[in-house]
């Protein structure tokens, strides 16, 4: 079998390998860190389709949406916002101590993501459960009935309801928005709990984290992406 | 050169006999077995959407509709347009020619990732298998273009599975995508500097660009479709508030840069095939990688030229149709280029230059009539009718597909170790040139008379220029017959082929024919530009014995 | 090359400040501002999502000049989609 004569000052065995394919270490780490980030790149345009259909329908109903979106618990929706901002500092804190060659510190605050990923799901299932108990997921059994934003102000016979049409379609990319996202959380739990347990057995080291280091990237970027759908979905006309 | 390793029955090791077994072509690793395993599979739904054209072109020899009823009419130009786009056209020359070559021509062992480049075949076959089980179902009847309501609501044909195997198979080609950029960037050997890169590289980084950043787009689309028709949703659905064309708006933000997903790998090859037979340079090679990255990002924002009649405001069909004549402008470039670059070259007529010419003349051809389309004027009077459907087959087929065949000609002793018969190439490259212009230039003037497409009845005056075009489709087939038949011969009785018989520059003729697994036997150390024909003599008129095999 | 290792310091100091933010596009989400709630709201998640790329996931201090390309691509694309489709979609009513 032909080994690899290019490259004799690297080994081919140690943690990580070297594979066969790279001179060195170090353009081994540099690959796979551009290929993490090729990779958000496609999930930037894939999620960047639902925004756009979201952009074009909020333009053309806009006060239904206003009255969709006030529907939305802003409170549980800002503790998610909370939790995964916190969940961000947890992986950066991670990455500093694996960088500082602390193994159990690293355990921790993968654990501790993990934790604050499941939260965010379980607070994220009963927001959808309470949409559920209100018919306001689209399809067979949806039932809209309330105002446009601000109409309450107005005398009783004057008052307009929003079209049940319309703010059906809030919801359908609501749903669409939030469930394709809690998808990617639903991965990154099942990611971290892998480096969770191979971080437990030593495998990570202030040479070699690259796992930890790209999966943080696509931790942060799943925030990202929630960071701007808790702005867009749940605060559109609050202050009516 | 290097010596090679030889094992102890005396034949040199090589990435063919590395390693024998049904689990060592599907668990491998290597590019190569990789780039021949796509070879196989794509091959094979070139078949299956061939297939579904003979019906098609059969029907149409009569004006009535009577060999095949409407809404089976309706699945076959539906199973002919997906399979063929889907699993032959996007996939076809960066999966197969662009895994083997790449790294080669950049001197590397593999590709960055070669385990996702085996990840990706099995994504791809995945795919497939959704799409054949879509075809033993039933078929779809939507168009290739699956639009909305009718996709999402009205259609009682497979839409979801159809649509799921294009979802797995596009997700194979972000993936390939993915690892041509990241080779490309970080395996370049030493001296290999992106001055010096073939273009053939450069064809294929572009087109990874748009398969990374255009994929992901028709991706969600595919499954707010499959969720609209599952759930009843009304997000394309009008009766509901929701707009059909903000489908079309999601599905050809892709499937536009998916055509250039389609011909900037062609326009690599014949980059390669023109050089070497012209024994020059490339003209202008700066220009030839700005054109390809030119049109990559041009091709994004030229989408809506599909939708002219369909509904879109006015102003936006203005910008679009302007934006579409500027996307022209660096494909011109190209033909430009390549045309002087044969101009006082040496040149000598084996069946890729034969291809490549086709390539030039046919693309253009296609190209140009892209133009009229981009006109509103025009587009008002021949959208829809059969002027579409022939400009899309001269760049698909007369563009794509020869610069395939000329590709697979021109590399087929550095793929196979051997030499296919010059003759019955050369004979089986007419025999395709003459079918596709029979079958596609009538359908130009059919359209502008005003035949639709996806009609399979027509009024009578239209049935000469049809037949003429069921004709060409006869020669056609014999003529993309001819090279499988004779490639499978050449692989037992062909000549077998030394490391470099067509004198041509480039690394991937510096190493063995066929390769050995790791490709070279010692990195390459670049020193040279690219397209050194004037350092290299002429191309070798008879294949001498070779020396090492 | 030594990877650079973020301080206690800043990590905590860009999570006060992304809670800040949250707090201050919830609080402005109550206020009429009419047209600009969702500029607000947007130039506040910019901001956010900025903070992450550049500190969090290490972009400023990166030498690899290609890590910025990407992301300034990807971000390019998604602003052609939403800019081209609000194209025809906004002047569709237009005589």
């Amino acid at each position: 079998m032909h080994t690899n004569r290019a490259v004799v000052d690297e080994p081919a065995h140690g943690n990580p390998a070297l594979q066969h394919q790279f001179a060195t270490k170090g353009q081994q780490k540099n690959a796979a860190s551009l290929g993490m980030w090729l990779f958000l790149a496609q999930e930037v345009m894939f999620f960047g389709g639902l925004f756009c259909a979201y952009l074009v329908y909020r333009y053309k109903y806009f006060g239904d949406f206003g009255s969709a979106s006030q529907q939305l618990d802003i409170e549980l929706g800002t503790i998610n916002t909370v939790v995964l901002i916190c969940s961000s500092l947890t992986v950066v804190l991670g990455i500093r101590a694996v960088q500082l060659g602390k193994r159990m510190a690293l355990v921790f605050w993968l654990l501790a993501t993990i934790v604050l990923g499941l939260a965010f799901l379980g607070i994220k299932a009963d927001e959808y459960a309470e949409k559920f108990e209100k018919h306001h997921v689209p399809g067979a059994s949806f039932s809209y009935h309330e105002l446009l934003p601000g109409q309450e102000k107005l005398p009783a016979a004057e008052r307009q309801y929003a079209n049940p049409h319309h703010a059906e379609m809030f919801f359908s990319l609501y749903f669409a928005m939030t469930g394709m996202h809690a998808l990617h959380m639903v991965i990154g739990v099942g990611l971290f709990g892998f480096l969770a347990y191979m971080a437990w057995r030593g495998k990570y080291t202030p040479d070699y984290y690259t796992p930890v280091e790209n999966a943080g990237l696509y931790w942060h970027f799943v925030d990202i992406v929630w960071i701007y759908l808790f702005g867009l979905l749940y605060l559109i006309d609050r202050h009516r | 050169m290097a010596t090679a390793i030889v094992s102890d029955s005396g034949e040199r090791e090589n990435y063919l006999n590395a390693g024998h077994g049904l689990k060592s072509w599907l668990l491998t690793v290597d590019h190569k077995r990789i780039a021949l395993l796509y070879l196989i599979s794509i091959t094979f739904f070139f078949f299956i959407g061939g297939f579904f054209a003979l019906p098609l072109r059969l029907e149409l020899l009569t004006p009535a509709g009577d060999l095949v009823q409407s809404d089976t009419y309706n699945k076959l130009f539906t199973m002919h347009g997906q399979v063929m786009v889907f699993f032959f056209v996007i996939p076809g020359v960066p999966a197969v020619l662009g895994n083997f070559l790449i790294p080669m021509m950049i001197g590397a062992k593999d590709l960055a990732f070669p385990r996702i480049n085996l990840l990706s075949w099995y994504l791809f076959i995945i795919g497939g298998i959704l799409m054949i089980y879509t075809i033993l179902n039933g078929g779809v009847d939507t168009g290739w273009t699956f639009y909305t309501p009718l996709s999402s609501e009205f259609a009682k044909t497979n839409v979801i599975s159809a649509a799921l195997g294009i979802f797995v198979a596009g997700f194979a080609s972000i993936l390939t995508g993915l690892n041509f950029i990241v080779t490309i960037h970080r395996m370049r050997a030493p001296g290999m500097t992106w001055n010096r890169l073939p273009l053939f590289v450069w064809s294929h980084y572009a087109t990874s660009i748009i398969q990374v950043l255009g994929t992901p787009v028709v991706a969600i689309t595919i499954v707010l479709v499959a969720l609209e028709r599952l759930l009843h949703l009304g997000v394309f659905n009008p009766s509901l508030g929701g707009d059909p064309l903000l489908f079309q708006h999601l599905f050809w933000f892709y499937s536009h840069p998916a055509v250039y997903i389609m011909i900037l790998p062609s326009m690599g090859i014949v980059s390669e095939i023109v050089c070497c037979f012209s024994r020059k340079r490339v003209f202008g090679y700066k220009a030839m990688a700005l054109a390809v990255l030119g049109i990559a990002v041009l091709g994004f924002l030229v989408w809506a030229h599909h939708m002219f009649v369909a509904g879109i405001s006015v102003y936006a069909a203005l910008i679009f149709s302007l934006l579409s004549y500027f996307v022209a402008v660096p494909s011109a470039i190209k033909v430009f280029n390549w045309t002087a670059t044969m101009y006082k070259g040496s040149i000598t007529y084996q069946t890729p230059m034969l291809y490549a010419f086709g390539f030039i003349g046919l693309f253009t051809i296609g190209g140009l009539t892209g133009l009229f389309l981009a006109c509103l004027g025009i587009d008002v009077h021949v959208t829809d009718t059969y002027f579409v459907v022939a400009h899309f087959h001269y760049i698909m087929v007369g563009g794509m597909v020869m610069a395939y065949l000329g590709g697979m000609h021109f590399w087929w002793p550095k793929i196979s170790g051997r030499m296919y018969p010059e003759g019955w190439g050369k004979l089986a490259a007419l025999i395709v040139f003459i079918g596709f212009n029979l079958t596609f230039f009538p359908q130009f003037v059919l359209g502008y008379m005003g035949m639709p497409r996806r009609y399979h009845a027509y009024p009578a005056e239209f049935q000469i220029l049809n037949v003429l075009s069921t004709a060409g489709a006869t020669i056609l087939a014999v003529g993309y017959l001819l090279p499988m038949v004779y490639f499978l011969w050449s692989m037992r009785y062909g000549k077998p082929a030394p490391p470099n018989p067509w004198n041509a520059a480039g690394l991937e003729w510096q190493t063995h024919s066929p390769p050995p697994t790791f490709n070279f036997d010692e990195p390459p150390v670049v020193t040279w530009e690219a397209y050194n024909y004037d350092k290299l003599g002429e191309i070798p008129e008879t294949e001498e014995v070779p020396v090492a095999h | 090359m030594p990877e650079h290792i973020s301080s206690l310091g800043s990590c905590l100091a860009i999570w006060l400040c992304l809670l800040a933010g949250t707090t201050l596009t919830v609080a402005a989400a109550f206020i009429d501002l009419g047209p600009f709630n969702t500029i607000v709201a947007l130039t506040i998640a910019t901001t956010k999502a900025t903070l992450v790329v550049l500190f969090y996931m290490h972009v400023k201090y990166t030498h690899e000049k290609l890590t910025g390309l990407v992301i300034v691509s990807s971000i390019f694309f998604l602003f052609i989609l939403l800019a081209l489709s609000m194209a025809d979609y906004g002047t569709r009513l237009w005589r």
